[in-house]
């Protein structure tokens, strides 16, 4: 559904929505995968991202983003210089991911404090953004909402457990998906909230033995 | 939202509402929110729009590549022309003025979009100056403007990347001739025929900027943008009618927008983009651009 603030919007720093705006969005998702701003950054630009992003500040919004900062804040004209002093060390290349890869693509590989962590994620116009990779698992978080992310294995009553652990916290879910390849194969789960999860709720989750793998990555749209 | 314009209207014109109000009720019911908090969120992107028009009147900002910037100033303080001291002038000054804002990196609305974001305030806010209007009419404008977006979104597309630049910049004016139509006094059904009057005249135009970048020609598309819509504005308030419906229009501007070939679909692959100076242009100003600029 269209609503009329979506088209009366968003603030930003110009000049493209998919190129600045999307662009920043993504680093604010790896930021939230890392829980902080990454030491270390190695940026992979694909398709549009690596041919035109240096003169749409795909470089600086990614950054940006990385810092914390979000699509409206001017910061982002200088967060490459921002970025070297708070010791964000970050590394920009251009790379090919196929053509089955959206046209304005990021891989990013990010460092925090002892944890390495990748996404990949594609801009997708009007600062609308998917990831569709995590740490090598697909995925498809829309950033519109605040998102927990888990591999488990295939057991029965693994997702009662995992909302009771929300609903112990307040926590209302917008949408939950679970997939799996084969029948005990491992369950791939995606749950947007309406509330922030927080970090102990994160732990919560991955403290459960049957639980292989567990990121969350804060909302980073919507008025 | 509404998904068709002529629906609003008829409910607007049987309610005895405007357009903003038909859009601000109907925004409330989808999304939950209050009118009073849509309302306020309409206000700060107001106040947004208000200070990237500031920025770009005084005529220091350039764009990334040097190939944009300073010219909303020129219309402002420079020479006149014809339409020295009109609204339309300073329309026209404004309209560029964001835009320049946008190449350079400074803080807009992407209403409907970023490279398409000057026409809306420039129309809106240049008017409503020329009126003596306040804050009040213009949020209400705003919404108005969102609603003719959101129909646009939901039967044709507000990218230039899906249907070229009929899709930003004519959707910009679409919304822009709409809203000031409700705004100047017209009826739901005159602003109707704004949205397709200005429309018309914004169909086929392809989106093919330099280097794939926001910049040539998006800047002064958004000022001819602003023209035509004022075009549609003044006629639509004359009494002027467009014979083909408004949802129809729309739906041809999708259709055209997918029929368009790619290379004039943002990729800087035809049009403007590919005649020898542009390619030069590219190739010397928009691929070299240094870092940290």
């Amino acid at each position: 559904m269209v609503s009329l603030l979506d088209i009366i919007g968003p603030v930003m720093v110009g000049p493209s929505s998919s190129h600045t705006a999307g662009a920043c969005r993504l680093g604010l998702l790896g930021r939230g995968l890392v829980s902080g701003t990454p030491e270390k950054a190695v940026i992979e630009l694909h398709g549009s991202f690596a041919r035109t992003g240096e003169g749409h500040g795909t470089d600086k919004a990614i950054a940006g983003g990385l810092l914390g900062f979000r699509p409206d804040d001017e910061r982002i004209r200088t967060a490459l210089e921002i970025a070297e002093k708070e010791g964000l060390d970050y590394r920009f290349e251009k790379t090919a991911l196929g053509e089955e890869a959206h046209p304005n693509t990021v891989r990013m590989t990010l460092d925090h404090a002892g944890v390495q962590a990748t996404l990949t994620g594609s801009s997708l116009g009007a600062g609308r953004v998917l990831v569709t990779e995590i740490d090598g698992f697909p995925v498809e978080v829309t950033g519109s909402f605040h998102t927990i992310v888990m591999t488990a294995e295939d057991i029965p009553g693994s997702i009662a457990r995992i909302t009771g652990i929300l609903a112990n916290h307040g926590i209302n879910i917008a949408t939950l998906r679970l997939t799996r390849k084969q029948r005990g194969g491992d369950a791939f789960i995606v749950i947007e909230c309406d509330e922030s999860p927080g970090e102990g709720v994160r732990d919560e989750i991955r403290g459960l033995d049957w639980v292989r793998w567990a990121r969350r990555l804060d909302k980073v749209s919507g008025a | 939202m509404y998904k068709s314009l002529a629906e609003a209207i008829k409910d607007a014109e049987a309610s005895g509402r405007t357009l903003s109000q038909t859009a601000l009720d109907m925004e409330s019911a989808d999304q939950g929110r209050t009118v009073e908090d849509i309302r306020e969120v309409l206000g700060r992107a107001l106040g947004v729009m208000r200070g990237a028009i500031d920025q770009g009147m005084v005529g220091d900002l350039y764009s990334a590549s040097g190939l944009v910037g300073g010219d909303a100033a020129k219309l402002r303080a420079g020479p006149p022309g014809p339409l020295a001291g009109t609204a339309f002038r300073d329309v026209l000054a404004r309209a560029l003025a964001v835009q320049e804002v946008n190449a350079a990196m400074g803080v807009i609305v992407a209403a409907p979009t970023a490279g398409g974001a000057g026409v809306l305030p420039a129309v809106l806010t240049g008017l409503a100056a020329s009126k003596g209007f306040g804050d009040e009419k213009l949020v209400d404008a705003l919404a108005a403007a969102g609603l003719i977006g959101a129909v646009i979104a939901e039967r044709a597309s507000l990218s230039g990347a899906e249907g070229g630049c009929q899709a930003e910049t004519g959707a910009g004016a679409a919304m822009a001739a709409g809203s000031a139509t409700e705004m100047l006094g017209g009826t739901p059904a005159q602003a109707g025929h704004a949205v397709a009057l200005t429309l018309q005249g914004m169909l086929g135009l392809v989106c093919d900027p330099l280097g794939g970048l926001v910049e040539l020609p998006c800047v002064f598309r958004n000022a001819t943008g602003a023209a035509i819509a004022l075009a549609g504005i003044e006629m639509a308030l004359a009494g002027v009618t467009f014979a083909i419906p408004v949802d129809e229009v729309i739906d041809v501007m999708g259709e055209i927008g997918r029929e368009m070939d790619v290379r004039y679909r943002e990729t800087a692959g035809g049009g403007l983009a590919a005649t020898p100076t542009g390619r030069r242009l590219a190739r010397e100003r928009l691929y070299q651009i240094k870092r940290g600029g």
